[in-house]
């Protein structure tokens, strides 16, 4: 995708901090030599050096895991992009459990938090490659700092061709009046999951997928809640700060209700599959579909 | 005519000294220590060296300047209003509500300020970006940039001196303000940089030092380093603090000066007039 539009485009560059062969940008090296630009371990001089190639009016795109793409260069992001208003896009890969074997020292549950707090920051996450393929262009298109926080494994596969996605908008899957479930990420599937089986009780959960969770959708969440009175977030991710805490704030202020949140609960990360992970830090469908309980019966006081 | 040249120069770094120890006098706190000591350097960039073009500031080809040490913004804001950039007047708002000249730079307030800067070692990593890019794109354009000797204590600087050197950036010219002193004390005190040359050479740099209040030293490294092919320069200013500010020149508390009063402002400005004449 990048080398597409980087045939297309001749702004586009990549800085990467030696991770080309994970992140698959070796190709876009043999194609365009001049336009990679690999900084070797150093992940604040990468963002440095992408907002001074912003700044020549490149559209560089920087990679590392997560973990080191938001946490190990925070200050620079912060600096050097987003308070200079460059246009600098940043990949985080393996987020949150997907970092699997290389284990809590690599496993960011603390990123969307660090760059939600940042002004201007947009914040992605896909879902998919259909997904992905789609939004790709338009955050190309957006003049500002973007996070992509890409899952790079064998993601299932959500959605068809033929849907439609815009930055910044959410998507409804799945129509319900009992209960909003917001997912975002490889917690998506978990969410879909967890309304079949809520269905099998009785009770209908409307599925949204934020793919865009910073600016929030605000607007769907809210005629949601309008309909359903209550909700579930679900992210791999941390919940102090993450999308849960987005959904949060959007709700207490638009549209007061119980909000619950599946995600880490405020601790590291450890060795272990994503299925082990998943299981050990409660972000499965099946703990979806508790909080989803919970939420109803408060909702129901 | 080199002469001429030189005695032009001298006089505009005492403009750009006088200007700024008003701008920081008036406001009566300020880091004035790290920003007097730039006057030469600025003199011979922003009237000598530079291709730029006051009345297009964003010029494709022009050079840049990237002042990595941002706390040194009044210096760079002096030259800006003296070459046309912002209006004198507008010295007068330093750090006031609402101006476009806060301490530290930042290229979206101030016309003519090339990149953002104040949190140290980011502004160089940024300088090696935009010597990429105008490489990339085929720019006969220098990057100029300058940092401190405190700041080069941070790693990202040499993060940073690493690539610009691997990547053989000879239309990178960097300075380091070593005026031997930072916030807490005398550099060699808390985290030494000696030999900073060495330093700077094992990293691949081609290095020159030079007495940074001396314009036609300055001018002459700059001249050598543009011959120097494949390798970036760095070009070290022996330099003074607050060089040439009467109330703390030399004085490890001129990193940032509190309290500074009219007369001491004024004293120190009418001194500057008086060497000169």
């Amino acid at each position: 995708m990048l080398i597409e539009y980087g045939r297309q485009d001749e702004r586009i560059c990549v800085v990467e901090a030696d991770l080309m062969a994970s992140a698959s940008t070796q190709r876009f090296k043999q194609i365009f030599p001049d336009r990679l630009i690999n900084v070797g371990v150093a992940e604040a001089d990468m963002i440095g050096v992408a907002a001074g190639l912003s700044a020549m009016g490149k559209i560089p795109f920087t990679h590392t895991f997560s973990a080191f793409a938001s946490r190990r260069c925070c200050d620079q992001v912060t600096i050097s992009v987003a308070y200079a208003k460059q246009n600098v896009k940043m990949v985080g890969s393996d987020p949150g459990v997907s970092a699997e074997l290389n284990g809590g020292t690599h496993m960011s549950f603390e990123d969307v938090s660090i760059m939600r707090n940042i002004p201007g920051m947009v914040i992605f996450e896909p879902v998919d490659s259909i997904q992905f393929r789609k939004v790709f262009p338009q955050i190309v298109e957006h003049y500002g700092p973007v996070y992509i926080r890409l899952f790079r494994k064998n993601a299932w596969s959500i959605f068809d061709s033929q849907e439609a996605f815009r930055l910044g908008k959410g998507n409804l899957l799945r129509a319900g009046k009992d209960v909003t479930i917001v997912a975002s990420g490889i917690m998506v599937k978990e969410a879909l999951d967890a309304a079949e089986c809520l269905s099998l009780e009785g009770v209908e959960a409307e599925v949204i997928n934020i793919h865009t969770i910073k600016p929030l959708d605000e607007q769907m969440i809210l005629e949601s809640i309008a309909r359903t009175g209550c909700c579930v977030t679900a992210e791999n991710a941390s919940v102090v700060n993450g999308l849960g805490s987005a959904v949060a704030d959007c709700v207490t202020a638009g549209h007061p209700c119980p909000v619950l949140k599946v995600g880490v609960q405020d601790r590291f990360g450890e060795v272990g599959s994503m299925g082990y992970l998943q299981e050990a830090l409660h972000l499965t469908c099946s703990d979806i579909v508790q909080k989803a309980r919970q939420a109803i019966a408060l909702k129901n006081g | 005519m080199d002469r001429a040249l030189y005695a032009m120069l001298r006089e505009k770094a005492r403009e750009i000294r006088e200007l700024t120890i008003r701008e920081i006098g008036q406001l009566s706190v300020g880091h004035i220590g790290g920003a007097v000591d730039l006057a030469e350097l600025l003199a011979v960039l922003y009237y000598h060296e530079m291709n730029i073009d006051p009345d297009n500031p964003a010029m494709r080809e022009r050079d840049r300047f990237i002042l990595s040490k941002g706390h040194g913004g009044p210096a760079l804001y002096s030259v800006l209003a003296m070459k046309g950039y912002i209006d004198m007047a507008e010295l007068d708002t330093l750090n006031r509500p609402g101006t476009n000249l806060p301490s530290h730079c930042d290229m979206n307030r101030t016309r003519g300020v090339d990149m953002t800067t104040g949190s140290l070692g980011q502004g160089f990593s940024c300088a090696v970006g935009m010597a990429i890019a105008a490489r990339m794109d085929g720019l006969p354009s220098y990057i100029y940039t300058c940092i401190g000797d405190g700041e080069s204590q941070e790693g990202q600087i040499w993060e940073a001196a690493m690539l610009a050197a691997s990547h053989r950036l000879d239309n990178l010219i960097a300075f380091t303000d070593y005026n031997k002193m930072q916030i807490d004390g005398y550099v060699e005190q808390i985290n030494g940089l000696h030999p900073l040359d060495k330093k700077w050479e094992a990293f691949g740099w081609h290095v020159q030092s030079v007495n940074g209040h001396d314009v036609e030293q300055i001018v002459y490294a700059i001249e050598n380093a543009k011959k120097i092919k494949n390798l970036p320069s760095m070009i070290l200013l022996n330099t003074i603090k607050g060089k040439g500010c009467s109330f703390c020149e030399n004085m490890l508390s001129s990193h940032s000066v509190k309290n500074i009063t009219e007369e001491m402002w004024k004293d120190a400005v009418a001194r500057l007039e008086r060497e000169e004449q």
